[in-house]
């Protein structure tokens, strides 16, 4: 299957200042992708090179098949996007906005427009200032999703939206998805948001892929936690491979353990002698805080990060 | 209580200008110290300012754009040159004081600071201080830097007062305008507008001499006070009370709203807007009309007013030129009142395109701040190209200053040829040195272009429609 979105070695400087810094990113035709990453990794850079509104140094760049630089308009007949702060004209009513930006797209489903104004309760006819943050984006979205296009892009698309407004959401992509099988690329804050829609993710930090795949596989590859009380002195654990994070008061145990090692540390703390033991599978958060925290070594560097695909 | 942290906006209305600020504030208090020393310069004895009185100084054109000289001396002379340098420090204070409320507002930055805790009325306190400081360190340099030239130190007093009263003036207008409106766009228009009308009066009840039936006019307008105080002759300060006081009225209306209404509304409140799209809101140009129409109309009327009162004295104005006999002599050798009637005519439709090429780079201004607004992103993200989105507003960049212009000809050369008996002959000329101008104006607005697509700090994807427009104005210009 051809990739919808694949970029790769993508470099982009503001003056000093390095945004991107060999990003790869691909993104695969049909599915929902998770683009993540801590604030100022570089993920709306990222975003309007692949629209074409900026250029990168270097990298290559292919987005549905075509270089998004020199045929952004061709290539936007096919695709929407939705900022994550929205701006609206201030003499303009949101249904116009939203027309107009479907028109200059080539045209939008106007059934499918009254449905989503209806389900994201908007009001059409307030003026650009007089919309609240979460109305604002609203406005944005509808005019995205009722557009009849073959790739969606979201650039924090929910920031503002309530709680119900945010599931709202959640069901139209994944209608979307099933009913045209478009392609979603979803740059989102909200883990729960990437957990419910997303197929595969991909973590970026300080502009550079740290992580892709999906997140079963992630999940796979993340480090287990153990936590336990042991009845015996804890000896040897500290020498064993593939444990980090231990740490050791009054007899209780906490690490996180490489699935690799874990019968090995269990033979361990069954000859140390335990009472009681909990392990799970790295939460989402988990996973995620460990690619963020700047202070954390890149998962790359530990080699189960980009090589686990 | 409600000005509490004044001091502490005010430092930060210093912080943000401190480099624009000091600039505006030199300049134009050592510009006019320049202009009135090149004209001691120039003419050196009595006998020479003389001759400049009768033949310069007194002639309708030359007394329209910059008022009467009240008398032949070297301050008088100096005192009408100035008449120009005061409605510049008028429209740089206005906007100034605009800039740090209206503008702050809309940018909902004033929220942050009102969340704190300063006094309601602190941001406007702050930018009048500084506006109003700025301004009078502007007069105080100017009298310093011409007292070299030996003039009456009550006249250069009087003098530099008149010039730091207009920018205070319409500081105070600006601070009442950045109130009722609720954008600081239409703040400037208003602004502005109340700025044009207030030369316009003044210059049609100076340009046919001061027995013209129109001189009366001159009182409706605070140029024409701030002129009749004739530094050097009369100086006259009870007429500086006139202006404190419409400036204290502003400010006081401006301080009233300010404590009244809500944080980011103006006078008046939004409508509902069409729940749909007409048909003909389908691509950038009918956008770029929603953006520009209101300007459009604005200027079209602006200029066909300024058509009628032009086309309507010039004739009256070349009648009256020249109340002495030097001036007579020269008319006569000219080819009667009328050749000048028609230079006066000419002078004026030339001031006329100087405002026409101001409306061209509004246009283009207006483009670039769709663009920090953040407004065109996502419009090329759908099939608009980035020339085609650059192209929608240089049309109005084109077609506004045409349509002016074209107001301004038609009404005068008609109102112009019906005081001539002439109409015939006189609409074709007139329209047709109207129309001349376009060019020039179109090619300021090419440069304008120009100059923010080779702004180095234009952010992406910000820089985007500027490069594309940047090379339809090189063609523009080819074109001209
Ligand atoms: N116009 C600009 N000029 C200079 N630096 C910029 C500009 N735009 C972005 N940057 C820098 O580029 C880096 C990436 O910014 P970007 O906006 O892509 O981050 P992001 O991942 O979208 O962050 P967030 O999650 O906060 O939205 C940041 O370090 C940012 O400071
Ligand atoms: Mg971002």
């Amino acid at each position: 299957m051809t990739d919808a979105i694949s970029l790769a070695g993508l470099v982009k400087t503001y003056g000093s200042t390095r945004a991107l810094d060999g990003l790869d990113l691909s993104v695969q035709q049909g599915e929902v992708h998770g683009f993540l990453g801590p604030n100022g990794a570089g993920k709306t850079t990222t975003i309007r090179i692949l629209l074409g509104l900026m250029r990168a140094d270097s990298g290559s760049v292919q987005i549905l098949g075509q270089e998004p630089w020199s045929n952004a308009p061709e290539l936007h007949k096919r695709l929407a996007y939705v900022p994550g702060d929205v701006t609206l004209w201030p003499n303009l009513s949101g249904g116009e906005a939203i027309d107009l930006l479907g028109r200059m797209r080539g045209g939008l489903d106007k059934r499918r427009r009254g449905e989503l104004l209806e389900r994201f309760d908007l009001d059409p006819r307030k003026k650009g200032r007089a919309y609240s943050k979460g109305n604002r984006q609203k406005v944005a979205l509808v005019a995205a999703l009722a557009a009849d296009v073959d790739l969606l892009i979201f650039d924090e698309p929910t920031s503002g939206l309530d709680p119900l407004m945010e599931e709202t959401f959640r069901q139209v992509v994944r209608e979307e998805r099933e009913r045209r099988g478009c392609t979603v690329l979803l740059s989102s804050h909200i883990l729960s948001e990437v957990e419910a829609l997303c197929t595969r993710v991909t973590i970026i930090r300080a502009g550079r892929t740290v992580d892709t795949g999906s997140l079963a596989e992630m999940r796979q590859f993340g480090h287990i936690s153990i936590s336990a009380e042991l009845s015996g002195p804890p000896a040897g654990l500290a020498d064993l491979s593939g444990v980090h994070d231990l740490s050791i008061h009054d007899g209780h145990l906490e690490c996180t353990v490489d699935p690799g090692n874990l019968d090995e540390v269990l033979r361990t703390l069954g000859t140390i002698g335990v009472r009681t033991i909990t392990s799970h599978p790295p939460t989402l958060e988990e996973l995620f805080l460990r690619h963020y925290d700047a202070g954390a070594e890149p998962a790359s560097a530990t080699g189960d990060a980009v090589a686990s695909r | 209580m409600s000005g509490r942290g004044t001091g502490k906006l005010a430092r930060l209305v210093l912080r943000r200008d401190r480099i624009i600020l000091p600039i505006w504030v030199l300049f134009f208090s050592l510009f006019p110290v320049s202009l009135a020393s090149s004209i001691k310069n120039l003419y050196p004895t009595d006998a020479d300012r003389q001759e400049y009185f009768a033949n310069n100084a007194s002639n309708a054109g030359y007394r329209a754009l910059f008022g009467p000289a009240y008398s032949a001396d070297l301050g008088a002379l100096v005192a009408q040159r100035m008449t120009d340098v005061k409605v510049i420090i008028a429209l740089i204070s206005l906007l100034v004081v605009i800039r740090h409320t209206r503008t702050e507002e809309d940018a909902r930055r004033r929220e942050l600071l009102a969340a704190t805790p300063v006094g309601r009325q602190a941001p406007v306190n702050a930018v009048l201080l500084v506006t109003v400081l700025a301004n009078l360190v502007l007069g105080a340099v100017f009298a310093a830097g011409i007292s070299g030239l030996g003039l009456a130190g009550g006249g250069t007093l009087a003098l530099a007062f008149a010039l730091a009263m207009s920018g205070i003036l319409f500081a105070a207008a600006g601070a009442l305008v950045a109130q009722v409106t609720s954008s600081a766009r239409t703040a400037r228009g208003i602004g502005i507008l109340f700025l044009a009308l207030c030369y316009l009066i003044r210059l049609v009840a100076d340009a046919g001499g001061p027995d013209s039936g129109l001189a009366w006019l001159a009182w409706l307008s605070p140029f024409g006070w701030l002129q009749k105080v004739a530094p050097y002759t009369d100086d006259n300060w009870a007429l500086f009370l006139l202006v404190i006081a419409l400036a204290a009225a502003f400010a006081l209306g401006a301080y009233t709203l300010n404590g009244r209404r809500d944080l980011g509304a103006g006078l008046l409140a939004d409508r509902l807007g069409r729940a749909e799209g007409s048909p003909a809101l389908g691509g950038p140009l009918a956008l770029a009309w929603r953006m520009h129409r209101v300007a459009l109309l604005g200027w079209a009327v602006a200029f066909g007013v300024a058509g009628a009162f032009f086309g309507g004295i010039a004739d009256e104005a070349g009648q009256n030129a020249g109340d002495n006999e030097t001036a007579r002599d020269i008319i006569a050798r000219m080819g009667g009142h009328e050749s000048l009637s028609d230079s006066f005519m000419v002078s004026l439709t030339s001031l006329v395109g100087l405002v026409g090429a101001g409306y061209a780079v509004q246009t283009v201004l207006r483009m670039r701040a769709e663009e920090t607004a953040g407004r065109v992103e996502p419009v090329l993200a759908t099939s608009v190209s980035r020339l085609r989105y650059a192209a929608s507003h240089l049309f109005f960049t084109l077609l506004g200053p045409a349509v002016a212009l074209l107001l301004y000809g038609v009404v005068a050369g008609l109102a112009y040829g019906a005081s001539t008996d002439d109409v015939g002959g006189e609409l074709p000329a007139v329209l047709g040195g109207a129309l001349v101008q376009l060019p020039a104006i179109w090619l300021v607005g090419a440069i304008t272009v120009l100059a923010f697509g080779l702004l180095p700090g234009s952010p992406p994807p910000a820089g985007w429609p500027w490069r594309s427009a940047s090379s339809s104005a090189s063609s523009v210009r080819s074109s001209t």
